[in-house]
């Protein structure tokens, strides 16, 4: 088995004339903490996309835990320990924040095709279930349905679902964007929290939020890798402050 | 440490207790029982309700519970009243319990062979494709007419008394007793599965259908195995119909009925199990009484109590109640 838990190698993609992915390759350690960064429309969510299976590419190979998994829907990736968050909240609205991890955990235990025995009765899930929203400081609100919920803690569910799946893989995209401030440290606390042997690769505009996470950082610029290094490399290179400050020459 | 406890016990109270029977289940069943003493005239009426009730169960599951849309739930209804016809009129099978058995399994199995190509689809085109599923069974019952009756209409059905006791009489009595036994049975069975794991998940698929890809679940299969299950329930529905009739026409599998039990549906309130009931016995004792007053205007008040519900009540009968009792808690408090 290879050391690398998610591998993308010259992975290539395009819709029509517009070429959104262009021959990346990528790598992702067991235990992670990988940023990728990049102005607006530079493919980011895209090459999400391609590593989970939403999208497949035009050529190009996705390995998982060293096995291909390009051609794969979402939800066997999911089960080969792939998780994701979504950018924009993808949750159960009129479920409760419990009830929401619960269908992530039933699905990773194989249970859901039960049909008999109620789910209250899963009373070891249920109990899994709270200590993962426990460790995300959300045990108090396990019953209020998440369309109720301030957005900083919707964000934080997308999270708790995502690790029900018991991900070896965890891609969070964009997990702050639209959390006021105050709120954003508690999504950082948490990521912070992770299970160090998960490998994360973590998406996101805010510069400041992605050093204080990342032990190393790709930066994506027209659907390819423009550069990657450390945060210290990064925040130095002349081409990635070219990117930010927006005077790049690259014309679309 | 008794604090924390607690605490986790009202946090997932919603959850371990949701399955548990509560008293007011009881309602319809001591309705239909006393509807029985005190209206027995009636029960040719109170069998189609009975029948009728366990036809819009059937598209709860799908439609209030995976939300899966449907304008051609008519096609399994009408596979099952034809199927359970068709055996006692031309093989002489007149057994009742064991053809409603076979009727049921023919419409489930219909059900899979039709999800199989259904459940790939959504919106609109879903819609179309139902309705097409209905159309096309209904023409080949209409081509095939040597076995069905075609236009004129399936005759000759005749099944032994139940379990060779219970005799059939002129006002439905034992029709009456014996499908609203079936509708128990039903009706537990759907009860089980909606509060079950997979049962939750097809909730889930219906809030939303991407997380679910997401989180791992094989979403087509599980629609399909709830389309499967929701078949067979409407074939019954329509196996009882055919045996409580003795007489099956091409309308067991048209357009009106898939409509009208639709309309049943969120007239009483989708996705909550009762609102079958109370669409069911809503609907068709307002159309019995309608029809009495005003023979050739009785489909206005019902089309009148249509706008209203959607208008004002956009989670049916049932809704409204919970909306009511809400405010009343909240006023309580």
């Amino acid at each position: 088995m290879s050391d690398f838990v998610l591998e993308a190698d010259a992975v290539t993609k395009s819709f029509g004339a517009l070429s959104v992915a262009r021959d990346i390759s990528f790598r992702l350690e067991k235990g992670a903490r990988h940023g990728l960064i990049g102005p607006n429309g530079a493919g980011k969510t895209t090459f999400i996309n391609l590593l989970t299976g939403v999208l497949t590419p035009d050529r190009g190979v996705v390995r998982l835990g060293g096995a291909d998994v390009t051609r794969l829907t979402p939800e066997q990736r999911c089960r080969r320990g792939l998780a994701r968050t979504f950018q924009i909240n993808q949750l159960f609205p009129s479920l409760s924040a419990l009830e929401n991890v619960l269908l992530a955990l039933t699905e990773r235990d194989g249970r859901a095709w039960r049909f008999l025995r109620p789910l209250g009765q899963h009373a070891d899930l249920i109990d899994e279930a709270m200590s993962l929203l426990a460790g995300l400081g959300l045990e108090s609100i396990a019953a209020r349905s998440v369309q109720e919920l301030a957005y900083g803690q919707q964000r934080l569910v997308e999270i708790a679902i995502a690790l029900a799946s018991r991900p070896r893989v965890l891609l969070l995209d964009e997990p702050a964007a639209g959390v006021p401030g105050a709120e954003s440290r508690l999504i950082l606390d948490a990521i912070e929290a992770l299970d160090p042997d998960i490998a994360v690769l973590v998406i996101e505009h805010d510069m400041d939020f992605i050093f204080r996470i990342a032990r190393r950082i790709s930066v994506l610029v027209a659907g390819a890798i423009l550069v990657e290094g450390t945060p210290e490399e990064i925040a130095a290179d002349p081409a990635v402050r070219e990117v930010y400050l927006g005077e790049t020459t690259h014309a679309h | 440490m008794a604090d924390a406890t607690r605490a986790r016990e009202r946090a997932t109270a919603h959850v371990v207790t949701a399955h548990r029977w509560r008293w007011v289940e009881a309602a319809p069943w001591l309705v239909a029982t006393g509807a029985f003493f005190l209206l027995p005239d009636y029960m040719t009426l109170g069998t189609q309700i009975v029948i009728t009730v366990m036809f819009a169960l059937s598209l709860d599951l799908i439609l209030g519970f995976a939300g899966i849309i449907t304008l051609g739930h008519a096609a399994y209804f009408g596979v099952g009243a034809y199927a359970c016809g068709m055996l006692s009129a031309h093989l002489g099978w007149t057994e009742p319990v064991s053809a409603l058995f076979a009727a049921t399994l023919v419409a489930a199995f219909v059900g899979w062979l039709s999800g199989l190509v259904l459940m790939r689809y959504h919106g609109l085109t879903l819609l179309m494709l139902t309705l097409s599923v209905a159309i096309l069974l209904q023409q080949l019952a209409n081509t095939y007419s040597d076995f069905t009756g075609g236009f004129d209409g399936l005759t000759g059905i005749y099944f032994d008394p139940v379990f060779g006791v219970f005799e059939y009489d002129l006002w439905s009595h034992t029709h009456y007793w014996y499908a609203l036994a079936w509708l128990a049975v039903v009706f537990v069975v759907a009860r089980r599965i909606v509060y079950s794991p997979f049962g939750r998940s097809l909730v889930g698929i219906r809030e939303n259908a991407l997380r679910m890809h997401a989180v791992g679940a094989p979403v087509f299969r599980r629609q399909v195995a709830v389309y499967t299950v929701s078949a067979g329930i409407a074939g019954l529905s329509g196996a009882l119909f055919a045996q409580a009739n003795t007489f099956v026409t091409l309308d067991v599998l048209g357009f009106t009925r898939s409509g009208i039990i639709m309309i049943i549906l969120i007239l009483g309130g989708t996705g909550r199990l009762y609102g079958a009931f109370v669409g069911a016995i809503v609907y068709m004792v307002l159309e019995d009484e309608l029809s009495k007053l005003t023979p050739e205007f009785w489909e206005f008040g019902v089309g009148l109590a249509l706008v209203l519900v959607v208008l004002f009540a956009r989670n049916g009968i049932l809704g409204l109640l919970d909306r009511a009792r809400s405010l009343l808690a909240e006023r309580g408090r």
